[in-house]
């Protein structure tokens, strides 16, 4: 492995150079034309400058903070519902049993196609948006909760048993702390699959957020808009997995590999 | 007092994933004295383990009896503390809380409970590690956390499942004289379960000799006439030690290669 100063040199160089060879073939004529056109392609300039324009307007709060809300609302209900069923489940193999296929079923389901019909249950306020989110967070959390009590290991669980634990006590002192830990395991691609259901639920109805933003923006050819939006959009993610990545740390100290990854 | 564990003609069975019952033990006859330390010995895949998971009520045997304390065992053992073979350590909790937890089940205040924790980890030597987590600690030292989780529910009867099998030799010889040393404060009837005929000696008052399974019998009991306390290097290399090793081995020996056979055959197959 390289040391830290040189891999962040590295990456560094990554980005100078992309962006220079994407304003070079965007704005510099080789052999008589431009073979990027910018109207498709616009150029980091122009980019850059309509971010700069958005924060010092400071028009880019408040889509900011709608996408950050509803994708907020999304992993808290998602996360909930799929803690509760998924304990459930796992509890009461015969209703998990009864319930196998339809599971299933509705996981399969590409969930893009349900936004219409959340728009039309819920209007193009926030809540459809909301719902999208939720159905794509409580799957992942779900099927994590559901496995970590399902694979709690015997020898804990009789050990739990032989220490005189009653079934309320193993609920508390070995199914939960396991369910748990197997949710936060997965607990980036939830917040991932939040702000995706948020964005795109935006993109295809709405009156605000950064799934907004960027379609307005495509709807008048404004590319530097779009790049614009898909930036932002890009480095909120980056954001709010950092922030997941602190509190993972925090809270699964006692896992052997620190912050494991299901899912 | 009366005894402590007593099973009486206990035969465990169970019924295979084809529907074909596996006779794992079969009329076994076992008592553990209040304050006796019994070690039972045989091939690997005997039984040992089913035997013990019997006396802590685990399993159900399919006829026979298992009496506590004179008292018919229904459900589990509540007299009984476990020590597992396997990592049985909550991973999520703390040395501190892993011991502490023995006691907060019962409905003792939490801070009673870490102050005791606290005492019973040093008595394992782990008085230093209270904070952290079971990957943080060695083998031997889980082993420890274990020991103490369970002591310090003050169980009446020890149940131990080749408890050191994992270690090496070296962490198996100071557990050994470990858990002598705290066995002597208070003389706790123990059932301890191993594939090692010398840890066995070296440990118990009393060693059982099972057969090779399926069918597992008990087929030999000696007394170990050493004196105490022990120590459980030093004592392997006394004349007595030699003498019972030899005689108990030759009963052994053959039971080893019976159930080395056995585990060689093909499923199904019945030698």
């Amino acid at each position: 492995m390289m040391s830290r100063p040189v891999l962040l040199l590295c990456r560094l160089m990554v980005a100078v150079v992309s962006l220079a060879l994407w304003h070079f073939l965007t704005t510099v004529p080789v052999f008589g034309r431009i073979l990027l056109p910018p109207f498709f392609f616009s150029n980091p300039v122009d980019v850059a400058s309509q971010i700069v324009d958005w924060f010092v307007r400071g028009t880019i709060w408040k889509h900011l903070l709608i996408t950050l809300w509803e994708s907020v609302l999304a992993f808290t209900i998602g996360s909930v519902a799929g803690v509760v069923v998924g304990f459930w489940f796992a509890r009461q193999p015969r209703v998990a049993a009864v319930f196998d296929p339809y599971v299933k079923m509705a996981n399969a389901l590409p969930r893009v196609v349900l936004a219409p019909i959340f728009t039309l249950w819920l209007g193009l306020g926030i809540w459809s948006k909301v719902a999208l989110g939720v159905t794509l967070v409580f799957f992942i959390v779900f099927f994590n909760v559901y496995q970590g009590v399902k694979e709690v290991s015997p020898t804990v669980l009789a050990n739990g048993r032989m220490l005189g634990m009653s079934e309320r006590q193993l609920t508390r002192h070995v199914y939960w702390p396991s369910a748990l830990s197997w949710m936060f395991s997965s607990l980036h691609t939830a917040v991932g699959f939040a702000v995706v259901g948020a964005v795109v639920g935006e993109y295809l109805g709405s009156a605000a957020g950064l799934g907004y933003l960027i379609q307005q923006a495509e709807g008048v050819f404004d590319v530097a808009a779009v790049f614009a939006g898909m930036f932002v959009l890009s480095a909120f993610v980056i954001l709010i997995d950092l922030l997941v990545t602190f509190v993972e740390r925090r809270l699964l100290v006692w896992r052997p590999d620190g912050a494991g990854g299901h899912g | 007092m009366p005894t402590a564990v007593a099973l009486d003609d206990a035969t465990v069975a169970f019924r295979l994933a084809d529907n074909r019952v596996y006779t794992a033990v079969e009329q076994a006859s076992l008592s553990v004295e209040h304050g006796e330390f019994v070690a039972i010995v045989g091939p690997t895949g005997c039984g040992k383990s089913t035997l013990l998971n019997v006396a802590a009520g685990l399993l159900k045997p399919a006829s026979g009896t298992v009496r506590i304390f004179d008292q018919p065992l229904s459900g589990l053992n509540r007299d009984a503390g476990y020590l597992f073979q396997a990592d049985a350590l909550f991973p999520w909790k703390t040395a501190l809380d892993n011991v502490a937890i023995g006691l907060e089940i019962k409905g003792a205040p939490r801070a009673v409970a870490l102050d005791r924790a606290q005492g019973w980890l040093t008595s394992v030597g782990l008085g230093a590690f209270a904070g952290r987590y079971p990957h943080m600690l060695s083998g031997g030292q889980r082993k420890r956390v274990g020991l103490a989780q369970v002591l310090i529910r003050d169980p009446k009867i020890l149940l131990m499942d080749e408890p050191f099998g994992p270690l090496d030799a070296q962490t198996r010889q100071i557990m050994g004289n470990l858990l002598l040393e705290l066995w002597n404060a208070d003389r706790k009837a123990v059932l301890f379960v191993t594939h090692d005929l010398e840890e066995a000696i070296a440990l118990a008052d009393r060693v059982v000799i099972m057969s090779a399974g399926p069918g597992a019998r008990i087929i030999g009991d000696w007394r170990v006439p050493l004196p105490r306390p022990r120590d459980i290097s030093e004592i392997r290399m006394e004349k007595e030690f030699h003498a019972l090793h030899r005689e108990i081995w030759s009963v052994l020996k053959d039971e080893v290669m019976k159930g080395y056979a056995q585990s060689t055959l093909a499923p199904g197959e019945v030698a």
